[in-house]
């Protein structure tokens, strides 16, 4: 049944005004325009933008390395998040606070940083050149790249539900006799796996939209080292406004996709931290 | 926060993972990735920026163009965050204070800046305020310049940063309810009044959290910006486009230079970060402590 309760707050009118007001200048006029601009190109030469061939290395290469990384953070962050919380060490706070660095640091600062490091006469990059590895201007630099800027949200996602953890659980478990990895895998990893699956999800979003950290590292190479975010950046310095908007808007439906399954997730992990 | 370590006492079994050997073999694993992919990037940019030694860098952060970039920098974020911050508080107060149709819709709405490429933000104002968009030649025979000026890097700046401020009030508001406001209304205060006494002295740390972190991306922004601002050396480059010009200009050292601001700007964000975690600020939107809050998605992003 629904509880009738009299309104007698005020500033309603004035607070859900200007929110409306902000974020219809702010966020939806814009979006819309974009959204209005690649309606406006028409079945055909909407499809001949988005397929072409260039288009599609664009694809691929962003959602190869995206893809990567979010593997890489998904064991280094449950790794960094359990660190955190079951260890006690000497700065365990100072890496705890410095796992939000990739969020503080501007990405254009962060591209630079990590192209020095990981350059074939860099610090990182030196030492990998004589194993025969390029990291900079490949794929692998995309991938370095993608994997800083999204850390955060694997070890901030997963960190919480660890440390809510009930020990009493893998007790159980010892005392029905299996070994650390059973518990881990039969009682840990499920108990985490809605917070695990949530942080991907954000991870590899942030991973697809990303642009700064990446065009430093990346080489740019069409078809090889090009992203997308890059692609639609191209098209606009060169003018060409229509495979730009087409581009983008590819972009803004994937984030959409990608919105819609993080929310499913999220709400997934709420329920279950909630519940265990 | 708990911390389950703590809890431990001599009479149990070591817990999951507490052999020492594995222990210490994963500590070691994790600090290592930890010091290559965190640490030394902060690093190098301090050992670039000063590779040519101190003058050096004095003279570039002196340089014109530079002063100019970080003035511009500063300049908008003092007109974007607080714009920001005022959206922010009223967009929770009229999503934790009152019922409407349409608040999980505008909620996702507020939120959805998060999930957009900032490429994506930067084309989207292209296509409102440039000569190919919606006003674009209305507003070049008023002579009204947008994109490639200040206002356009403004905007911008304020469609990355728009859920930030309102992103950590809403869990935080939703959790103390409506009923210290409503008894400061029955009792004949004002609604500025009731604001200021009552709601504002609770919600004080996640605020400046909020404006914290939204000061700091306003500052970094990087792909929105470099997309309406046409980057006119000295006239229209912030911080971060200049930091690239110069990187691209085979002036590293420059470019770190410049960097190495925006780093500092990074760690006096994260020491404030810390600070007012402490206060409690950013908890509430923690999935753990989101209990029964339904009405708004569990937030997690930093």
């Amino acid at each position: 049944m629904r509880i009738v309760r009299r309104r007698v707050l005020p500033g309603l009118p004035l607070a859900l005004g200007v929110t409306l007001v902000y974020v219809g200048i702010i966020v939806v006029l814009p979006l819309s325009a974009l959204v209005f601009k690649a309606a406006s190109l028409g079945p055909e030469d909407y499809w001949r933008i988005v397929s072409s061939e260039r288009a599609f290395a664009s694809y691929r290469v962003t959602v190869l390395c995206a893809l990567a990384a979010t593997v890489f953070n998904l064991v280094f962050g449950l790794a960094l998040a359990w660190v955190l919380v079951r260890y006690r060490f000497p700065g365990r706070r100072l890496v705890d606070a410095l796992v939000d660095l990739p969020f503080a640091l501007p990405t254009a600062v962060a591209g630079i940083a990590l192209t020095t490091l990981f350059a074939a006469n860099g610090w990182f990059g030196a030492p990998l050149a004589l194993l025969g590895i390029k990291v900079a201007y490949t794929p692998l630099g995309i991938i370095v790249a993608m994997s800083f800027t999204s850390i955060p949200f694997i070890v901030r996602t997963v960190q919480p539900v660890l440390e809510e953890l009930d020990p009493a659980l893998e007790e159980a478990g010892q005392t029905l006799g299996a070994g650390d990895l059973s518990i881990f895998v039969r009682v840990i990893l499920p108990l985490l796996s809605p917070a695990l699956l949530a942080g991907v999800s954000l991870s590899f979003a942030r991973s697809l939209g990303e642009f700064g950290a990446i065009i430093f590292i990346a080489g740019n190479q069409p078809f090889e080292t090009e992203i997308t975010a890059l692609l639609a950046f191209i098209r606009l310095e060169e003018y060409d406004y229509p495979a730009s908007a087409a581009i983008a808007s590819v972009m803004l439906l994937t984030a959409f996709v990608m919105l819609a399954v993080t929310n499913l997730m999220q709400a997934r992990a709420l329920r279950y931290t909630v519940r265990g | 926060m708990a911390h389950p370590g703590a809890h431990h006492t001599k009479g149990r079994p070591p817990r999951v993972g507490d052999h020492p050997v594995f222990r210490r073999v994963l500590l070691a694993v994790v600090l290592f990735f930890v010091l290559l992919l965190i640490v030394a990037p902060l690093v190098v940019i301090a050992v670039e920026a000063f590779s040519r030694g101190v003058g050096y860098f004095a003279k570039t952060i002196g340089e014109p163009d530079t002063r100019h970039a970080i003035l511009l920098t500063v300049l908008t974020a003092l007109v974007a965050v607080p714009v920001n911050t005022a959206f922010g508080v009223a967009a929770a107060w009229a999503i934790t204070k009152f019922d409407f149709t349409g608040k999980r819709l505008l909620t996702v709405i507020i939120e959805l800046p998060f999930s957009v490429s900032p490429i994506v933000a930067g084309v989207a104002y292209l296509f409102v305020y440039g000569l190919q968009g919606l006003f674009g030649p209305a507003l070049q025979s008023a002579e009204i310049k947008i994109l490639f000026a200040l206002p356009g890097i403004v905007l911008a700046s304020m469609f990355v940063t728009a859920p930030f401020v309102a992103r950590e009030l809403i869990p935080l508001m939703q959790a103390q309810g409506r009923d210290l406001e409503e008894a400061a209304t029955s009792l004949g205060a004002s609604g500025w009044r009731t604001f200021f006494s009552v709601t504002l002295p609770n919600i004080k740390w996640a605020l400046l959290y909020g404006v914290v972190l939204c000061n700091s991306r306003v500052m970094g922004e990087f792909g929105a910006v470099s997309v309406v601002s046409g980057n006119i050396r000295g006239q229209t480059n912030t911080l971060p486009l200049h930091i690239e010009l110069l990187y691209h200009d085979y002036n590293a050292t420059g470019a770190f230079a410049a960097a190495s601001i925006l780093a500092l700007l990074a760690i006096v964000t994260l020491v404030a970060k810390v600070l007012l975690e402490r206060q409690g600020a950013g908890r509430a939107r923690r999935p753990a402590t989101l209990a029964g809050l339904d009405a708004v998605p569990p937030e997690t992003r930093p």
